[in-house]
Order: C-alpha cells, then structure tokens, then sequence
C-alpha cells in the first residue's frame, strides 16, 4: 500500500508542477511539452485507481494524436509574447474569478466525496470486480448507453464532415490526378496503332 | 522504511538470501535489455546486409568474419565523436529528444511475451499499452526536427508527425479487428487464442497450427498492418521524415554522434517492436507452425525470434525494391484506402461472429 | 476490370512479382571486390599518377622541351631547364601540382621522348595537401618504382597508335 502511496504522491506531483509549468513557461513549445508530460503522469493515476483502459486511452487519444496537433499548431505559430502579455491586467479579474468557480465546483466534487461515503457505493452502476475494467466499460457503454454512445459518435462524425465541407473547395480548371485511372493504364488503353498510308496523313 | 523495503524487495529481491519472494524484476529487465539490444545490433546488420546483397553488394564485410561486429565498431565510433549542438537550438530539449525515443521504443519491450509467461509485465491492456506507447514515439522525431532550429529537420519532423497519426488509426482498426475474434487485450491470450481456434480445426488437421493463425482469415487486415508498420516506423518506402533526396536527413539533420546512435537505436527497437507484435498478432507468437513431434521440441521463444525475424526480413526487403512514395499518395494510402477497408472488415469480421458465435471463449483475467 | 485491378492490388501482385525479381538478384553472384584486397583490372592506357621515365642507362629523358608545360590546360606544370652537369639541356624543376592536375593525358601525349607519363598507380591519396605538389626527385622516383609496367603498358598500347 505504501508503494501505490509513494507513486500517488509521485505522479500527482508531477502532474501538478507540469500543470503549473503549462501556463508559466514563456515558450508555446515547452507549454505543450509539460502538457504531455501532465497527460502521462494523469494516465499514471488512473493507472493506480485500476482503471488501466482509461489510463491507456488518455495517452493514445489525448497524448498520441490531440497534443500531436497541438504541437504541430504551436510550432508553426510566430508568437510574440510581449503583445499577448499587454492585456494581461485587464483580463486577470475575470480569469480570476473563473478559476475561483472551477476550484470550488472541483472542492464540492471531491468534498462530496469525503464527507459522503455512500455517494461513491450507491452509484448506479456498482464497480464490479470480478472483470476487468476494460470488459465492464464495454458492458455498460454498448447496454445500458448504447444510444447516447452512438449519439455521441454520431454528434462527432456530423463535426467532422461539417469541418471538412468547411473547409474544402474544389477550384475549378486544377487538374487532378486520379491514381487509380493512371495505376489502371496498359498499352491497350494508352496506346493507339494506326497505320498511315504514305502521302495522305491521318486524316486521309 | 517498510516502503522502501518493499520497493526494494520488488526490484531486487534475491530468492536465495531469503529476502522476500519477488524475483527481482530488476534483473529479468535487464536481461531483456541486454537480449535486445545484441538483437538489434544484428538486425541492423542484417537490414545493411540485406539491402547489399539485393544490389548485388556484400554489405559491411570487414569487421569480425562476415563484418559480424560492424554495429558494435559503428557504436564505438558514434560514442566516441564529439556532439554538436546547433548555434539558435533548444539545447535541453535538442537532447531530450533522442532519449524520448529510445525510452520509448524500449518501454513497450515490457509487455511483448517471447514464450508463454515469459513477459516481463503481463497486464491486462497489453495490446493497448503497445499502442499508446508506439504512439508517443512521434513525440521524439516532433521534439528533435523542432529544437534543431533548421528548416530541413522541421520539415521533416511536420512530416513524420502527419504520417504518424495517420497510420496509427488503421494500426488501431487492424488490432480492433484481431480483438474482436480474441476478446482479450492480453498479448498472451491473443497468442494462445490462435493455437486454440481456426482453419485447420476446421478442416480436421488440428496439428496445422500455422493454418490456425490469424494471417490467414484476417488477411486483408494481415497486408495493411504490415503496410502501416512501415509507415509508423518511418521505414522506406514511407521513410518521408528522412527523405535524404529532399530534406538531406529530415530530423536528424543536425544530429551527430552519441544522440544520432540514440535515434537509429530506437527506430531499429521500434522496428523489431513492430516485428514482434506482427507475430504476435497474425503469426502465432511462440507456437510451432506445425504441432507434431520435431516442431514441437524446438522452445517457443525460438519460433518466436525466427517468425520476427521473418517479418523483419519482409520489411527490410521492401526497402530494396519499393520506390519511396510522394507525400499525398502516401496520406491517400493511409487516409482513402486503408481506413476504408479497415472499417469495413470491422464490420464484415464483427458480422461473421455474431452470425455464427465463432470466436475464442477461453482466457485469463476472469474473461467469460 | 475495375474487380481485377482491386484485387491486384489487395493481394500486392506487383510486390510479390518484385519481391521474387530482387530475392533473384539477392542469390545472384555478387557484383563488388574485396577492395584493398582485391583489385579490378586496369587498362593500359589509363591515365594515373604522373612518372619521370630514365633510359635504360639511367639518363633522364627529360630533355626540357616544356612542350608539356605549354599544352598543359590546367597549368600544373612548371618547368626550368638548365644545363646538366654534362653540360647538356635537361630540366632544373620539374613540378606538377597534382591538385590541379585534370588526368587528361595532354603531357604524355604531348612528350615527344615519352618522358612524362601517367602510370597505372591510382593509390596515392595523401594525408596533406602539400604531398600533392610533386618535384621533379618525386616524380624519377616514381618512373624507377612503375618503371616495368609503364613499358609494358606503352607497348601493349603501342599497335594501336
């Protein structure tokens, strides 16, 4: 039990300082990197609490592909820090009190928690432990939930195909190349044999 | 102090001192480690070998007989050279970089079973953990091409970013699909599940192990993992990030010496990685292709090291006689034709069993 | 058709095929030598390091006619003539910077005493730049070394010209 401690207190330490790291580091690049490396020391957690699935599809989604695109988008950016710091007052107030409510919305969550007990056993859904955790999400999203899983999906796909129709446009007179026509080429279709009498040309 | 103790006793304990029951996990680690990185140092002499005697060349051929020690010469060289750190880098994350690659490639070696029971951590989201930390390799190549501060090694790491993420989602359909015949996230029991089912029960030769594995009904799925497990180690012909008639040396243009050694020696631990989890995913990891008497004596992890040897002679192959893709045939590849075809064999593969009940109905961890 | 290209390409026809032509030429007898160790052939009149060639009694030919000197397109040679302690016209200097030199075989041709030559010697890469500014003791010393396969490479040249 004290080994799961120690490695509690590691990886939330880790996870808070990177947190802190996120927003006070001067450069966008290192903000993303502490991200990640805030994502991976969340997924430790999770992996403490036994939710191993979870923990892995944090890094996978979240570290593996969002925080890929983040880098990607940061590392293109020419950021000039000293214009984004000029508001910085004008805007503390507001920041302030946000974080103030997310604070106190977290404190309730977790207080609830503690000074509650039977909060956590009378869920509707009691953690089973003879199966795997992998096993009873499946068995609770694709039952119980099905519907508002494939709403969910849906909702998603909807997103997706509007962001690409968004997005692209077809300019006219480009040509394109169509890969399976060219792959599909032989000499029957590419070339043509004629046989020209002399004197009269093709079009004879 | 009892937490240390524990800790201790967890990573070194020593059975014969009477020191607790743990056999330390330390030493099996490191054996492991050891094991792979002699392996890798033949597999890139093998990859160099190969590629040479396709051109009709003899490859590396003067130290040791048969040039056996040329990887172990080319690590003394890059040891031994002075690294240069570019003028205008991020010199800590300049370095940082190869180390999150090696770590990496190294990290997902812990789950790989070379014989039954012979993984290091044998847990439960195996398959998964393989995914997510194959899929943190980018972050190595992303950091390196950024903090070289030059043009080549940005392009390059953009590049290997894009193509990354993209073959990672038809490696991630073509394992869903070997999930839904397994039903396990366990590496052991996706093994021991292809000995235990398929054609040659079907056809009444049981002994046909290797007609059992998933090769053979998951074919199509068998083809787009090995294509996107070149593409997701940068092997040619997706070998883009790298493309040394473009971008000179992608994002390792600015590295030299001991952090040039770490980046080769990870991407070769990840190809091997790739290798081994081909095997373990359509080959039948440790199995003998035929259970009957002189197959059958031979230890499983050496039908596991020859199968990953097999595939890894496969990959290197193709980089002999594959010409290197254009930057959109190759998100074409990945995004309008194996993404398809992945989705759609989910569909067919989740279709067939749930029409006929097939599939595998043993296991471990609780699995009903 | 479309069926039949598909599944061409699902099945990677066109990669077996070029997975069986290059597992030929992996078996195939191996096209390189043992370099250091084993030499390819060379032909007589390949164009190499330069010599300064002696008569078989040991007297330069060099009869300092700078013909050489004059048809030299890269300008590497540079030549003094003087009396020799017989009292006749041979060269003082006789320097080739080999770093200039293009190998076009202007000198030899030009030699109407077959003094100057390119013998078959291409191993002499040095380890300074200054090695590669050949005096004349650099270059006899060289026709005495290549003496016997210069002659026999001038005269299995020799029908041909």
């Amino acid at each position: 039990m004290s080994l799961q401690l120690f490695f509690f207190y590691l990886f939330s330490t880790i996870t808070v300082a990177s947190a802190f790291m996120v927003i006070a580091s001067r450069n966008p690049v290192h903000s993303v990197l502490f991200l990640i490396l805030a994502f991976v020391n969340a997924a430790g957690i999770f992996l403490l609490a036994g939710a191993e699935f979870l923990a892995m599809i944090l890094i996978v989604v979240y570290v593996g592909a969002v925080a890929v695109l983040f880098l990607f988008v940061v590392m293109m950016l020419d950021i000039d820090f000293a214009e984004l710091k000029k508001g910085i007052l004008q805007y503390m107030p507001i920041g302030f009190l946000i974080g103030i409510v997310l604070f106190l919305e977290l404190a309730l969550v977790a207080g609830s928690w503690v000074i509650l007990p039977e909060v956590a056993s009378s869920s509707v859904l009691p953690i089973d432990d003879t199966i795997s955790n992998t096993r009873a999400l499946g068995q609770v999203l694709y039952t119980r939930y099905v519907y508002l899983f494939q709403g969910a999906a849906i909702i998603l796909l909807v997103a997706m195909i509007g962001a690409i129709v968004l997005t692209l446009h077809h300019r006219k007179n480009v040509k394109r190349q169509d890969i399976i026509e060219q792959v599909a080429r032989d000499p029957k279709t590419a070339i043509d044999v004629v046989k020209v009498k002399s004197g009269q040309g093709l079009n004879g | 102090m009892e937490f240390f103790l524990s800790a201790l006793d967890y990573l070194l304990g020593i059975p014969f001192l009477g020191w607790g029951e743990n056999v330390g996990f330390i030493y099996k680690g490191l054996l492991l480690l050891v094991a792979l990185l002699i392996f890798v140092a033949y597999f890139l002499l093998a990859d160099r070998k190969i590629w040479a005697a396709v051109q009709m060349r003899r490859g590396p051929n003067l130290v040791g007989i048969f040039g056996l020690f040329q990887s172990f010469a080319d690590m003394l060289k890059f040891v031994f050279k002075e690294p240069v750190i570019p003028a205008g880098s991020d010199k800590f994350v300049f370095l940082l970089a190869p180390f999150v690659t090696v770590m990496l490639a190294l990290a997902a070696w812990a789950v790989i079973p070379l014989d039954y029971g012979w993984a290091l951590a044998d847990i439960n989201v195996g398959i998964l953990y393989i995914f997510a930390i194959s899929s943190l390799g980018v972050y190595g190549i992303i950091m390196g091409g950024w903090a070289s501060n030059s043009k080549y090694a940005f392009l390059g790491a953009l590049r290997s970013a894009a193509q990354m993420v993209s073959y990672e989602v038809s490696i991630g359909f073509v394992i869903v699909t070997v999930l839904l015949l397994v039903g396990s996230l366990n590496l052991t029991d996706i093994v021991v599940a292809q000995s235990e089912m398929g054609l040659a029960y079907v056809l009444g030769v049981p002994w046909m192990n290797f007609l059992n594995w998933f090769w053979l009904p998951l074919f199509p799925m068998f083809i787009i993992f090995f294509i996107s497990l070149l593409a997701e180690t940068n092997r040619p012909p997706f070998d883009l990030p790298e493309a040394e008639s473009e971008l000179v040396a992608g994002f390792m243009v600015e590295y030299g010496s001991t952090p040039y050694m770490m980046f080769m020696l990870g991407e070769y631990v990840a190809i091997v990685l790739m290798c081994s989890l081909t095997t373990i995913l359509f080959l039948g990891g440790w199995a003998a292709p035929l259970e009957i008497a002189p197959f059958t004596w031979i230890p499983g992890a050496v039908w596991f090291i020859l199968k990953v040897w097999l595939v890894f002679f496969m990959v290197s192959m193709v980089k002999a006689f594959v010409p290197r893709y254009r930057y959109d045939q190759l998100m074409r590849l990945g995004w309008k034709v194996f993404l398809p075809i992945s989705i759609f064999m989910i569909f067919v593969v989740a279709l067939v069993l749930q029409l006929t009940g097939w599939g595998w109905h043993g296991g471990l961890g609780g699995l009903a | 058709m479309r069926i039949l290209q598909f599944l061409n390409s699902l099945l990677l026809k066109e990669f077996v095929a070029a997975f069986f032509l290059s597992m030929k030429y992996f078996f195939a007898p191996k096209a390189t030598i043992y370099y250091p160790f084993e030499k390819g052939h060379v032909s007589p009149r390949f164009r190499g390091e330069h010599a300064l060639r002696r008569y078989a009694n040991g007297e330069e030919r060099c009869i300092a006619c700078k013909l050489c000197e004059a048809i030299c397109p890269a300008q590497a040679i540079t030549i003094e003539a003087g009396p020799s302690k017989e009292g006749v016209r041979r060269t003082t200097r006789y320097d080739i910077d080999m770093t200039k030199c293009i190998y076009c075989g202007f000198c030899q041709e030009a030699c109407p005493v077959d003094a100057i030559v390119e013998g078959p010697n291409f191993e002499y890469a040095t380890e300074t730049r200054e090695e590669l500014f050949y005096d004349k003791a650099k270059l006899l010393d060289n026709g005495d070394r290549w003496e016997r396969e210069i002659a026999q490479n001038l005269s299995l040249d020799a029908p041909y010209r």
